[in-house]
């Protein structure tokens, strides 16, 4: 055994990669693509698997997929939001069975830290009636991604791991074993595989017909821990994932210590719920994310005899993410002494384009462009340049979800919005911009797509993109934009008069126009140098 | 160096700064004295010149929570002297605050500079380091992090050699200069807070 420092995300990799993957697929998004970051390092050394960045979540999924069926391990990782991407072939993958241990690890973002919303990822994992492992510390990332192959393969269906930021971006020593060869080829059997309504009845039955198992499975895994309080009836604490850490943080002197169930797999673990339950005369649960556990106990009559409390009694808080604090109020326990906050609140500091970045000139340019006209018809998108919302830009209107910009502007458009501009990075167009902008070029609307070409997935660190340069352009003329109102524009200072000419052309001509910006991100200018 | 079974740090600036560096350099050489660690750190969008901070905590013992719970942190460490100021309550009574005096001013509201130090001086036993002074007499501005460490040096509960070890690794690769710099920053720092 060796010890490694890991963040939570590479504690995933390296248990994926120890346990014999054959191939890792995903899109960057925070806080996951420390994930693939990690995989396609290993990979470029090993040699010996595949790890490669894909398009979008549902490619990515779909690719593993193709590896599961030919009987060999697989792995897809993303943000929360991106399984919604993914959520079509994540759906019908719990119908069809796996080949080879199919992995899905899916990173949450309780408190938005760079997200658009915080769902979480576990009722998805309930909604495909699939397992789904939370783990609470970097060693049970590794142990679980490990545990997580060998459990799909067993019980032939996928295997959620659901992270949070916290986990993900958080660095602690993980011990390691040795690591499992991979699967030979095997070929999946086609009338599991194709989803025809006759074989996927069938298919859909057996899923059902797993359930008890999978609940059996879930309550005698070794991460889920009951630790009742024989002295002291009074309190049990449910928690899941993390929260059991910050239930554990406010008890470090080990004294006055209530019952307390760990939850770390799904289906819930009802027979240990139970047991926690009969014990004591209140049950706390704590959990990062929706209420699932919480609501599970709930009902509609709550527990007969006993006081419920967690984030839907309002003893914690059901927006944002949990902290050692909000859990400590929780157990009604008194605040920490601290030392008082300074006399003023600190001004907050949000972050912003970097100093010379080609956004920022695109948005000067469009800024001056739509002078004179009514502003609230920019419609973005999710990148670097989502921050052309703050001051001194103040450019954009919408930030939605991948690819919203375009078809937003379209049907703006189409209500009588004028003009109507979209902005879209070149990563998040071949993401889910191209089918929009297929759909707008197919009515010739009446918009301006600005496409911000700066050769890179530039907000998650610098993850190739595939949908830059001169492919980018072939794509936007493919999908029928005419040549004519195809414009490239170099987005800098000393070009300022000729792109605000160009934009302003662009929005008189009475049809679908794309302006595509280039300029490559100084961030990844930068690391190209220091590697050169 | 300070000897203790667990110590909790936020370190915290502006997103460029290099927090992530010095939390690499304590990170490392505490593992190999034989601690536990856990390191939460920011990434993504937040890094693009916003506040950052990162939670380090150190200990002979089991570590439970990634966060440092309010009232728990034994030292905070900035960069940047309003970005020191916001994260005070997580600040046990009795613990240390340790700051640069430049302020990095990326927005409009930026405090007065004088008010800031004062709000930093109510923390009893408070440093306030002219790191970029300092960094800039080490031979570059961009060392102001190393400064920092350096002036944390003697209030950590890893030993300097195992932080001098680590500059070493850390920046090592990116050629004599940079090195020399930053042991030069370290050094610097350590003796102004001495
Ligand atoms: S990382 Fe690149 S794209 Fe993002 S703000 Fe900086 S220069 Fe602009």
């Amino acid at each position: 055994m060796t010890k490694e420092i890991l963040l939570g995300d590479e504690a995933v990799a390296l248990g994926a990669v120890h346990a014999g993957l054959t191939a890792g697929y995903s899109y960057p998004g925070t806080p996951a693509s420390e994930i693939m970051e990690y995989l396609v390092r290993a990979a470029r050394r090993a040699k010996t698997f595949v790890a490669a960045w894909s398009v979008n979540e549902k490619t990515a999924f779909e690719e593993a997929l193709g590896v599961s069926f030919a009987g060999r391990r697989a792995l897809v990782s993303m943000k929360h939001v991106g399984l919604n991407v993914a959520a079509d072939p994540f759906m019908s993958a719990a119908l069809t069975g796996v080949g080879g241990g199919f992995v899905v690890v899916v990173a949450d973002d309780p408190g938005m830290h760079s997200s658009q919303n915080e769902q979480d990822s576990r009722f998805y994992a309930q909604f495909a009636q699939i397992p789904c492992y939370e783990p609470a510390d970097h060693q049970e990332a590794y142990d679980m991604t490990r545990e997580a192959f060998d459990l799909s393969e067993r019980i032939n269906i996928p295997v959620m791991i659901r992270l949070v930021t916290r986990l993900s971006h958080s660095r602690a020593g993980v011990e390691t074993g040795e690591a499992r060869p991979q699967n030979g080829l095997r070929y999946g059997d086609r009338q599991c595989w194709t989803l025809l309504p006759m074989n996927a009845r069938a298919q859909f039955k057996r899923l059902l017909e797993l359930q008890p198992e999978l609940i059996k499975i879930s309550e005698g895994s070794r991460f889920n821990n009951l630790e009742l309080n024989p002295a002291d009836r009074s309190l049990g604490v449910i928690a899941s994932g993390i929260a059991h850490n910050y239930v554990l943080e406010n008890f470090r002197d080990g004294a006055n210590k209530p019952s307390i169930l760990k939850v770390a797999t799904y289906p819930v673990p009802e027979e240990l719920i139970k047991r926690l339950v009969a014990h004591v005369d209140k049950v706390l649960v704590a959990e990062e994310g929706y209420p699932l556990i919480e609501r599970s106990l709930k009902g509609f009559y709550g527990i007969p005899g006993k006081t419920l409390i967690g984030k839907l009694s309002g003893h914690i808080p059901l927006a944002g993410e949990l902290s050692p604090e909000s859990v400590r109020a929780a157990l009604g326990m008194k605040p920490l002494e601290r030392q008082a906050p300074s006399e003023f609140k600190p001004a907050g500091r949000p972050p912003q384009l970097c100093i010379g970045c080609p956004h920022a000139d695109t948005f000067k340019a469009l800024n001056k462009a739509l002078e004179g006209q009514a502003k609230s018809n920019v419609f973005s998108d999710i990148g670097c340049y989502t921050l052309g919302y703050f001051p001194p830009y103040s450019a954009i209107n919408t930030c939605v979800c991948m690819g919203a910009s375009v078809g937003m502007a379209k049907g703006a458009a189409e209500a009588g919005v004028f003009p109507a501009v979209a902005v879209i990075g070149d990563s998040t167009f071949g993401h889910s911009g191209i089918t929009a902008l297929l759909s707008a070029a197919a009515y010739n609307t009446n918009m301006v797509v600005i496409v911000l070409d700066n050769c890179t997935v530039a907000m998650t660190g610098g993850q190739p993109t595939f949908t830059s340069g001169d492919r980018l352009l072939k794509i936007v003329e493919g999908v029928g934009v005419p040549k004519e109102h195809i414009r490239v524009i170099t987005p800098l200072p000393k070009f300022h008069e000729q792109n605000i000419r160009v934009m302003k052309e662009e929005i008189a001509h009475p049809g679908l126009s794309v302006i595509v910006a280039v300029r490559e991100c100084l961030e990844e200018a930068r690391k190209k140098n220091k590697r050169e | 160096m300070t000897t203790s079974r667990k110590q909790d740090i936020i370190l915290a600036g502006v997103g460029g700064q290099g927090i992530l560096s010095i939390a690499f350099v304590i990170d490392s050489a505490a593992l190999k004295e034989g601690f536990n660690v856990k390191q939460a750190e920011v990434h993504g969008m937040a890094q693009r010149g916003g506040a950052v901070q990162s939670h380090l905590r150190l200990s002979k013992d089991r570590i439970y929570s990634d966060l440092i719970p309010r009232g728990e942190a034994d030292l905070i460490l900035s960069v940047e002297p309003l970005e020191a100021l916001r994260y005070l309550d997580f600040l046990r009574p009795g613990g240390k605050l340790i700051t640069s005096s430049t302020p990095f001013v990326n927005i409009p509201d930026y405090p007065d500079k004088d008010a800031l130090i004062g709000q930093v001086r109510r923390v009893p036993g408070s440093v306030v380091i002219d790191s970029e002074a300092l960094a800039k007499e080490a031979g570059t501005s961009k060392a102001q992090n190393t400064v920092m460490l350096g002036a944390a040096a003697k209030d950590l509960v890893v030993g300097e050699d195992g932080l001098r070890e680590f500059i070493r690794v850390l920046f090592a690769p990116r050629g004599e200069k940079i090195l020399e710099s930053n042991l030069k920053a370290f050094e610097l720092g350590r003796r102004a807070a001495l």
